[in-house]
Parts: C-alpha cells; structure tokens; sequence
C-alpha cells in the first residue's frame, strides 16, 4: 500500500482506479506491491498493472536476460576478489530484480545516483561492467564519466548521493526540464541524517526525484530493526510524500512502482520513496563473514523468492521463452564472465603520477610542486639502476 | 566607473551581484539569504531583485545545503553557499571533504564542482559560542578545496568574482569583523590572481604574514613599530590554499625575519606550515626563527576573554621584539 501526504494527489489518467487508503490496525504486516508471486503467478494489482500492461514477451525476456547477466557479472566479481585480482566486491546477488526492475523504468535523460552495489543499475544504463571493477581493483576512485550514462560515481560513504540526487533534482525543475532523478541507498542508509535531509529538502523544494530503498535487511550485521521501528516506507509520511513498499524480488513489480513514482516526478508532484523489500543473499562484502550474524534458515527462505526463477518460471508457463532462449543466454551469460576476467586481468596499473592527476579542475601551486618534487625523487632511482 | 567606497560585506553583496547578472547559473543558497538578506546583510536585496529560484533560502541544514549545491553543481549551476557562521558549518563538514574535494578527481576530471561556500569567521565582534572561530586550517588541509579570505572590500569583491569562476570548490573565509569597514573598490581593474598574495606595505626589518582580518592588525603593528624605527613589511597572503610561498619567499628574502598572524589557534595552523616551508626555502637567510601569534590551543573563549585570546597590537609587537632580538 501507498501512504498519501496530506496534499492531494492529482488523479492519474493511465491507472483510472481510485483508491482509498486502507487503515492497517497498529502491528500488521504491510502490503506489498506484487506483479509476480515467488511462483511465478502473475496477479493483478489495480494500482500498477497499468504500468507494465504493454510489456512485451521481448521485453520481459529482456528483463529476464538483464537479471541474468547481472548476476553473471556478479559471480565473475567475486570470483576475481577471490582469486586475488580485486580488492574487494560488494555483490548484489538477490537484488536483482529491484535494481533491473527500476533501472529499466529510467529514461536516457533520467539521472541515477548510485551507492557502490547498483552493478544491475549500472547495467542497465549501459556503464560498461568492467568500468565498475577499477575502484574494486585499485587502479581509480571511480573512473567513469557520470554524464556518459546520466550515471553517477559510485559512493562509498552511506547515505550522501541522496542529497546529491536531491540537488540535481532542483536543478532539472529550475531547467523546466521533464527528467527525473533516482537517488539509490539501502536500509542502512536510511539512519543518516544525510537522507533525512534529502527528504526534508525534496519535499520542501517538491525535487522531481524518486528514492529508492533496497531494504535488503542487514546493514553488515545489523538488521533493519536496529535501524527502524516503523516500516521504512512510512517515513515518506512524515515529510509529505507518498511511500510505497514493493516486492523488491518482483522485477515486474520493480519496474511498474518505479515507473509510476519517476512519472509523479516528470509531472511536477515531487518526490516518492520506494522501498524494494528484498534480500542480500551473499556476505556485504567478500570482507564479511554473514554465518556470525544471521541464520542459514533465513537465507534459505528467501532463496524461494528468487528473483530471476519465479521469473523464468512464468516465461516458460507463458510460453515467452523456449529452450532456444534460456541456451543462447547461458552461452552469453560465459562469454560475459569471460569477457569480464580477461579485462579485469589485463588493466593496467594507473600511471605513478596519476595521484597528481584531476586533483583540481584550475591547478594549484602545491601539487605542481609535490609533482616536480615527486618526478625528481622518482629520476634519481633511475639512474642508478643504469649506472649498475 | 572609478573606484568608489564601500563596506567589505557591500563589495561582497556588489560581487554576488555581478555574478548572478552575468551568469544566469549563479544561484545563491543559505540560511536567511533571503528577505532577511542574511545575518549580516550581506545578500541584502538579492532576492528581490533575481527571484526565489536563484536566492534560495534552505532549510537549516548544513549538510544539506552543501549535498544539494553539489548535485546543482552536477547539474551544470554555480553555487555560492553561505553558512551562517564559522562554527556552524561543521555538519557539512562530510560533504565538503568527502564528497566536494574529492568528485572531480574521482570522475577522472570528467566533472567540475564550481561551488563556493562563504563562511564569516573569526572573532572580535563579542558574539556568542561557536560565532568566532578560524577553521581555516581544517579546509586547508583537505585536496580539492582552495581556501581564500579577503581583508579589504576591493579583494572582497574581486576574488569573490574569481572564486565564483573557478571551477573548483572554493571555501570563502569573510573576515566578519571587517565587514563594515569600507574601504576603494574599482570595479574595473582585477587587482590580480586570485591566489597571490600581495604586500600591503613595504619594508626592510621583518615581514609579517597575515590575511583577513589579521591584515589591519598587522598594518598597525608596523605604523607602531615605524615610530619606534623598525622597518616591517606586510603580507597579505589572501589564500590559505594554496599558499603563494614565492611571494613570502621573496620578501624574507629581503627581511630575514618572519612572523605569521592569523586568529586561527597556532597548533597545526597556516602558520605552523609557513614556518615549516620558509625555514625550508630560506634556511639560510634567516636571521631568527619563523615565529607565530595566533590563537591558543584552548576553546574560543566567552566574549569578555576574547581580547586576551586574540592577537593584538601588543602581542604582535611582542612578537617582532622577540624575532630581532635574535
């Protein structure tokens, strides 16, 4: 279900369904947006269905395809920390869905912010996946042109691209531009005053941005109830938006939910909060050891709500995919990996001056100086290997 | 135009004015700015004259307001920023460090963050806790940030002109005690760079270093020191980051003896870097040791102590008798 502002919400044309909202007694579990059961039953949802009512056999194969290359890359990821060639990968398998579902319901001129874990956003974008493994490997801090994709860097620190995402989103609205802004962050996030300021100024400035919450319930070791007493979606209330929580293992319901809020956006009625209710599967890092935290049973119940099979299970109930597709895409899905470990393996360390590089946009007198200084420490190891 | 008259927080409001005139993505961002036209005044009439859209008043988040002027900046905007007073610009503190200095080396200089933040600091005006502190140093020390503080209207004007130019973040130190001082802006001849500093007065005995509102101090230790028959010539660094060595350089040099002043405590100050680099570039003409007047090593203390903390005639002199009488 929806929490509504108290401001009134302009009718919507495409879903024409009026819908009033429904009281839950104090306790009670929330609702969920769900297009697609853990099954691979479609249902209906009067609120979203219109969302995803054109989508196309191909499309969802695509959807289906994303997903799977996605969580490819993924594998390939931690493969490589394992085998020494990163540093560290933050692996978003069981994400899958929330990231394709509402990265696939941007625009080309739509603006993400990411944290460091939207691998399938950035996918989804067209970032190449190896452009995100250099910070994991060590040769940059980022290292892609953000304008390129309408993508942003990756951000470490929790929680502050929302209020990037929030600024750029004013500035779309003062462009009288009709783009919409994504900003990306997680349950854990959702503590930072950094995105309790992003609401306070999306909502007071009306900043055409939706906040997506991939709520995959551990912060590191720390589940979502040390971080909340209230759903997360329900803190959109208090800042006057609406918030709404979605199946974040339901790519469908993925894509329909972040459609409808990035449209709300494009027409003037300010921000949403989606929280995409899901599940981090792996460790939060290949630093993390999860087995000290959390139990095996928790995991294995949601390896029934496996993104990409109730998916697969309904292309083949429906009879949107055959056997020809799902064999194409595993010959894909290894040249990918392929792909991936070749380059990962042949990247360059970066140039020794490249830490002079980029420091300032205008120069600046003392890293000139420690460059000179820096060259001329680095020429007197050469000669003396020549004079051997 | 000639040159006219005006207070140091006119020329800057003059500045801010220009700007947003001449670059429809200037936008001026803060607490107050507004109708109040901030607590000083500074941003007087700015709102009325360019709209809500362009003179924002935000809400009372630091943070926020700084997170936000970036995602402006990446959107292709020119924020200028005011945080209300030098203590309270510590809850931003994370965005400027973490996220302002470092973006445009993280996105290989494939993006720019032309953001500056006005911050009036220092004391000397009988404010409350948290109104007069120096955290100059604490920006300074951070890559990607360039630190600057004017001490008279016609550098407040002109380098705000310039910092607003640059495309990198830039951190705007506005001495507050000097803000009604007025003193010759000519809006037609750009004095100089924005981060070279320039001797104010010259001489031959000793050089005193200083910037911001610690310039006027200095200019009167050397009208003082001139009665007594001592030759002292005043810099006026003007940018804290980076720090134009070359022009102190030059002048001690010429002196032999340095002492650097600045309100800011001495531990691990601009001058504690001064006297790191001169010794460095000038150990052999120098007749003494660099020395430094600044803060202590303590709170800014209550109103009624201010004087005592901060360097005044007395202790600069102080100072000066001591370095020639090595």
């Amino acid at each position: 279900m929806t929490v509504e502002s108290t401001a009134a919400r302009k009718p919507r044309r495409s879903a024409g369904t009026k819908r009033t909202a429904a009281k839950k007694p104090p306790g009670a579990q929330p609702e969920l947006v769900q297009l697609l059961t853990p099954e691979g039953k479609r249902v209906k949802n009067g609120e979203y269905d219109a969302y995803v009512a054109d989508i196309t056999p191909e499309e969802l194969r695509g959807l289906y395809r994303d997903m799977v290359l996605t969580r490819r890359f993924d594998a390939e990821a931690t493969s490589l920390q394992r085998q020494g060639e990163l540093g560290l990968w933050a692996s978003l398998l069981g994400q899958e869905a929330a990231q394709i579902g509402s990265g696939r319901a941007t625009r080309e001129d739509d603006y993400v912010f990411p944290t460091y874990r939207e691998h399938g956003v950035a996918w989804c974008r067209g970032v190449d996946p190896t452009n995100l493994l250099g910070m994991f490997r060590g040769v940059n801090n980022g290292g892609w042109d953000p304008n390129s994709n309408n993508f942003h860097l990756y951000t470490i620190v929790i929680g502050s691209q929302t209020l990037h995402a929030t600024g750029y989103a004013m500035g779309v609205a003062k462009d009288g531009a009709d783009s919409a802004v994504i900003a990306y962050f997680g349950d854990g996030a959702s503590s930072q005053g950094d995105v309790a300021e992003s609401f306070t100024f999306s909502a007071v400035y009306n900043a055409p941005v939706v906040f997506f919450c991939q709520n995959n319930q551990w912060a590191i070791s720390e589940p979502t109830e040390r971080q909340s007493r209230v759903p997360l979606y329900q803190r959109a209330q208090g800042y006057g938006f609406p918030g709404v929580r979605v199946d974040g293992n339901d790519v469908l319901a993925c894509l329909a939910v972040t459609k409808w809020a990035l449209e709300r956006a494009r027409r003037g009625e300010g921000p949403t909060l989606v929280e995409a209710y899901t599940y981090r599967m792996g460790a939060h890092t290949t630093s993390d050891d999860p087995t000290k935290y959390r139990a095996d049973e928790e995991r294995e119940a949601w390896e029934a709500k496996d993104p990409i099979q109730r998916l697969r299970t309904y292309l083949e109930a429906s009879n949107h995919a055959d056997e020809g597709f799902f064999a194409e895409l595993e010959a894909e899905s290894e040249a990918l990996g392929r792909r991936v470990r070749e380059a990962v393996r042949a990247m360059p360390d970066p140039d020794h001056f490249a830490i002079f590089e980029n420091v300032y946009a205008d120069g600046h007198a003392l890293v000139d100086e420690e460059r000179a200084q820096f060259a001329a420490y680095q020429a007197s190891f050469a000669d003396e290997g020549e004079g051997k | 135009m000639t040159a006219e008259k005006m207070a140091l927080a006119k020329a800057i409001n003059e500045s801010l004015r220009t700007a947003l005139d001449a670059d429809p993505k200037v936008l001026i961002m803060g607490e107050d700015v507004g109708k109040l036209g901030g607590v000083f005044r500074v941003t007087d009439g700015l709102q009325k004259d360019f709209g809500e859209e362009r003179v924002i008043d935000t809400p009372l988040a630091e943070s926020g307001i700084v997170g936000t002027a970036i995602g402006l900046a990446l959107r292709g905007y020119r924020p200028v920023v005011e945080i209300q007073f030098d203590g309270f610009v510590f809850p931003a503190y994370d965005q400027i460090v973490t996220q302002l200095a470092k973006m445009h080396a993280r996105a290989l200089g494939k993006i720019k963050l032309p953001v500056v933040i006005r911050i009036p600091y220092g004391g000397g005006i009988g404010a409350v806790e948290h109104h007069s502190e120096s955290p100059e140093a604490l920006f300074a020390h951070v890559a990607g940030l360039k630190v600057v503080s004017p001490s008279n209207a016609s550098d407040a004007y002109w380098m705000m002109q310039q910092a607003i130019q640059s495309d990198d973040p830039v951190i705007f130190f506005e001495p507050k005690r000097r803000y009604w001082d007025k003193s010759e802006v000519n809006r037609e001849a750009i004095p100089g760079p924005l981060h070279k500093a320039r001797v104010v007065r010259e001489g031959s005995d000793l050089t005193l270093a200083a910037y911001g509102p610690m310039v006027k101090v200095c200019q009167e230790v050397a009208s003082a020191a001139q009665e007594e028959g001592k030759s002292l010539e005043v810099v006026d660094l003007r940018s804290m980051s980076p720090i134009d060595f070359d022009s102190i350089q030059a002048s001690v040099e010429k002196t032999r003896r340095l002492v650097v002043v600045h309100e800011a405590p001495v531990f691990l100050g601009t001058g504690a870097e001064i006297a790191a680099r001169i010794t460095e570039r000038c150990f052999y003409h120098l007749e003494a040791p660099v020395l430094r007047v600044g803060g202590y090593h303590a709170p800014y203390p209550p109103a009624r102590l201010e004087e005592e903390y901060l360097p005044g005639l007395d202790r600069v002199l102080d100072a000066v008798d001591r370095s020639l009488a090595y």
